[in-house]
């Protein structure tokens, strides 16, 4: 008994949690995918369809807009916040004095929701009451930024306020990942005369290969999933202009009694999460298996 | 004594002739879900909630704020297809009949024919409330959506009078852009859009135009030079508008007609709660018109009834069906709303001038075959065929999109939606 016990116990433990992503995760992902292929409206219906429903999305103006933007959201707001994410832990990595506070500012913003950031962005950037108004009092009456309002570049508003909100998190990794390098080798270097910038670039930054892909992998489903900076930003404005992929489908779903559209938009949401995390784990189990 | 005590008896004799209604013994309750939720609908549902007490009934109250009933809309679809729907519902127009497909509205048809309600409602709001032949829904009040506000003194400063043509809007228009005042307070959201277009379609389309294509979604009439002609308005409206306009309120754009700071705004009659809660006096310090053109929008509340199990929750659904439409009600709720009365018959006296006017048009329009729905608030079209109307809409009006473009567009948009 005891053995039998001792065999099966980490099952046992497991079984529970085990069952519940299996209905909860991926039993509703089944769902999600199978009312996609119906013609479900205000009430989710089950009779297949075929792929109606993504007809419909490809061929909406809406989703393309929706769809763009995502890319052009996540390309953006990935790469700047790493660059910038990188700049300033290394400049932190100069051992100056001030270091636990100065972090803690560049974190804080981190500390704020998602709805608070949009919020505060959302005045800040408000021609009629933010910076544009605040420069022109200074007597600068050409001065224009306008972006929030202009559809044009409305969606680079979006990207100002998510780095804002996340760089500080990913300077903290980076940070982390700085001071696990080897020192033995950076002093090795230095002995050597190397020049500090070589030092980073051809030490320490390869170095820190796997903190790039956490960073990477934590940023993007960051933006494949933004749903509350738009909403609180722009409201998915002006007209749709800032509409993404995650509030498209909220429309759907809960403004217009459109399930299958709602579903159909969230399948091409899993897929391009997929397309992003399949080749993550499929790295990081190879590096196991060696 | 005689007087106190005859009150007394009268009101035993109401009770208990609202509780003979609900069929016998049963007590009637209630558990009603809306978004009546800020400041004046709170009241207005608390009217209501006591009215149901005095016909003796229980109410449980489930207000669910947010979205404009988008929230109540998922609590409520939660409920269904948890099999334990609420007695009754605040939901509007088409979805009305949509939920009625889905086979779970109540038939309320006796309380409809025991109070005469085809005689006492509007044709056409009245075909909202029934379901094929029987009638499942009791409607609150009409809101007016085609009205246009405007500040009496800035437009006597600039000598123009409320328009009523369009040409005549464009002309007042560009002589207070040039005397430097915002023409047009207007709040950049998507539904704000709507509301100033289908004020612009009535008005170029005509009431059988905005029938056909906001109504039977008629691609000819879609498609047609007068639909361009409606694009090209509002092309000329976005040029009326300030350049800080996206995403503002639609209180803040009232806010902006009421200091002066801009002359007119197209919005639905809730506006005038704005102007009356800030002091301000109908026809001296603001003026209301409709927006020019023959017809009458309306958007319409109404509570849908599901379909119970039990005589106590039926006898409430009776006792709230049968007081939401009584004349009491009607007065006070709309008096709190801003809205009109949907029964014809409830004596105006206590209602404002825009209210009075509001009522005399809806009776007029219902003689004259332009009583029609508010698309752009969920009274014409399913919510599907609505938004993509409404997409379409807003792109055109936040970017340089030509007008001919739009038309394609909504043709396209609206085939898709289906």
């Amino acid at each position: 008994m005891t053995k039998w016990l001792e065999e099966h116990m980490p099952k046992l433990v497991l079984a529970p949690s085990f069952i519940i992503v299996l209905i909860f995760v991926y039993g509703f992902i089944g769902w999600t995918a199978w009312v996609s292929l119906t013609r479900s409206r205000l009430l989710p219906k089950y009779e297949i369809d075929g792929f109606i429903q993504y007809d419909r999305l490809f061929s909406s103006p809406r989703w393309e807009t929706a769809f763009s933007n995502l890319f052009v959201f996540g390309f953006l707001f990935i790469v700047i916040a790493m660059i910038l994410g990188l700049t300033l832990a290394i400049l932190l990595d100069q051992n100056i004095r001030t270091e636990g506070a100065i972090r803690t500012i560049y974190l804080y913003p981190m500390a704020l929701s998602m709805i608070v950031t949009g919020t505060a962005w959302k005045w800040i950037l408000n021609p009629g009451l933010g910076l544009e108004a605040t420069v022109r009092g200074w007597g600068f009456e050409n001065f224009t930024f306008n972006w929030l309002v202009d559809p044009d570049m409305a969606i680079y508003t979006v990207v100002i306020a998510a780095i804002w909100q996340s760089s500080g998190f990913v300077m903290a990794l980076f940070l982390a990942g700085l001071r696990s390098v080897d020192q033995e080798i950076i002093r090795a270097a230095q002995i050597d005369g190397i020049p500090t910038w070589r030092v980073y670039t051809a030490i320490i930054i390869p170095a820190m290969a796997p903190i790039f892909l956490s960073a990477f992998i934590v940023l993007s489903h960051l933006a494949i999933k933004s749903f509350d900076l738009v909403i609180a930003l722009t409201g998915g404005g002006p007209g749709y202009a800032t509409d993404l992929p995650a509030t498209y489908m909220y429309t759907m779903a809960f403004s217009r009694g459109d399930i299958g559209q709602a579903a159909s938009s969230a399948m091409i949401m899993m897929m391009v999460v997929f397309a992003i995390v399949v080749p993550y784990l499929y790295s990081e189990l190879r590096v196991k298996d060696d | 004594m005689t007087f106190k005590l005859l009150g007394a008896a009268s009101c035993v004799a109401i009770i208990a002739s609202s509780a003979a209604f609900a069929d016998g013994h049963a007590k009637p309750e209630a558990e009603v879900l809306h978004y009546w939720t800020s400041g004046g609908e709170a009241k207005s549902v608390a009217v209501l909630q006591e009215e149901f007490a005095a016909g003796g009934g229980t109410w449980t109250d489930m207000p669910v704020a947010g979205g404009g009933g988008d929230a109540a809309g998922t609590a409520l679809r939660a409920r269904v297809l948890a099999g334990n729907a609420p007695t009754a519902a605040q939901i509007k127009g088409p979805a009305i009949q949509e939920w009625y497909e889905e086979g779970v509205l109540a038939d309320i048809s006796a309380v409809a024919e025991a109070n005469n309600w085809s005689e006492l409602l509007p044709e056409a709001i009245a075909g909202h409330m029934k379901c094929e032949d029987t009638w499942c829904a009791a409607p609150v009040n009409v809101h007016r959506v085609d009205w246009i506000w405007a500040n009496a003194e800035v437009l006597s400063a600039n000598g123009i009078e409320m328009p009523t043509t369009w040409d005549e809007f464009n002309a007042a228009a560009d002589k207070l852009q040039a005397a430097g005042v915002i023409p047009l307070a207007h709040g950049g959201q998507a539904w704000q859009d709507a509301t100033v277009f289908e004020a612009v379609a009535l008005g170029i389309l005509g009431a059988d135009g905005f029938r056909k294509a906001f109504v039977d979604l008629d691609m000819d009439t879609i498609k047609s030079d007068e639909m361009v002609a409606v694009f090209d308005q509002m092309r000329k409206m976005r040029g009326y508008v300030d350049s800080n306009f996206s995403g503002r309120d639609w209180n803040l754009a009232t806010a902006m007609v009421m200091n002066g700071e801009a002359a007119f705004q197209i919005m639905g009659d809730w506006a005038k709660g704005e102007f009356m809660a800030a002091g301000k006096v109908p026809g001296e310090d603001f003026l209301c018109l409709s927006t020019p053109g023959e017809g009458f929008l309306y958007n319409v509340d109404s509570f849908a009834m599901f379909e119970v199990e039990g005589d106590d929750k039926q006898a409430g659904q009776a006792l709230l069906a049968e007081l939401v439409v009584g004349a009491s009600f009607q007065e006070v709720f709309n008096l709190n709303k801003g809205s009109i009365p949907v029964r014809t018959d409830v004596a105006l006296d206590n209602f404002d001038s825009c209210a009075t006017l509001s009522s005399d048009d809806m009776a007029a329009s219902n003689e004259g075959g332009s009583l029609l729905p508010s698309y752009a608030h969920g009274m014409a079209l399913r919510g599907a065929q609505a938004g993509a109307i409404t997409d379409t809409v807003t792109a055109h009006f936040n970017s340089d999109m030509s007008s001919a473009d739009a038309v394609a567009m909504l043709a396209d948009a609206i085939a898709n939606s289906m």
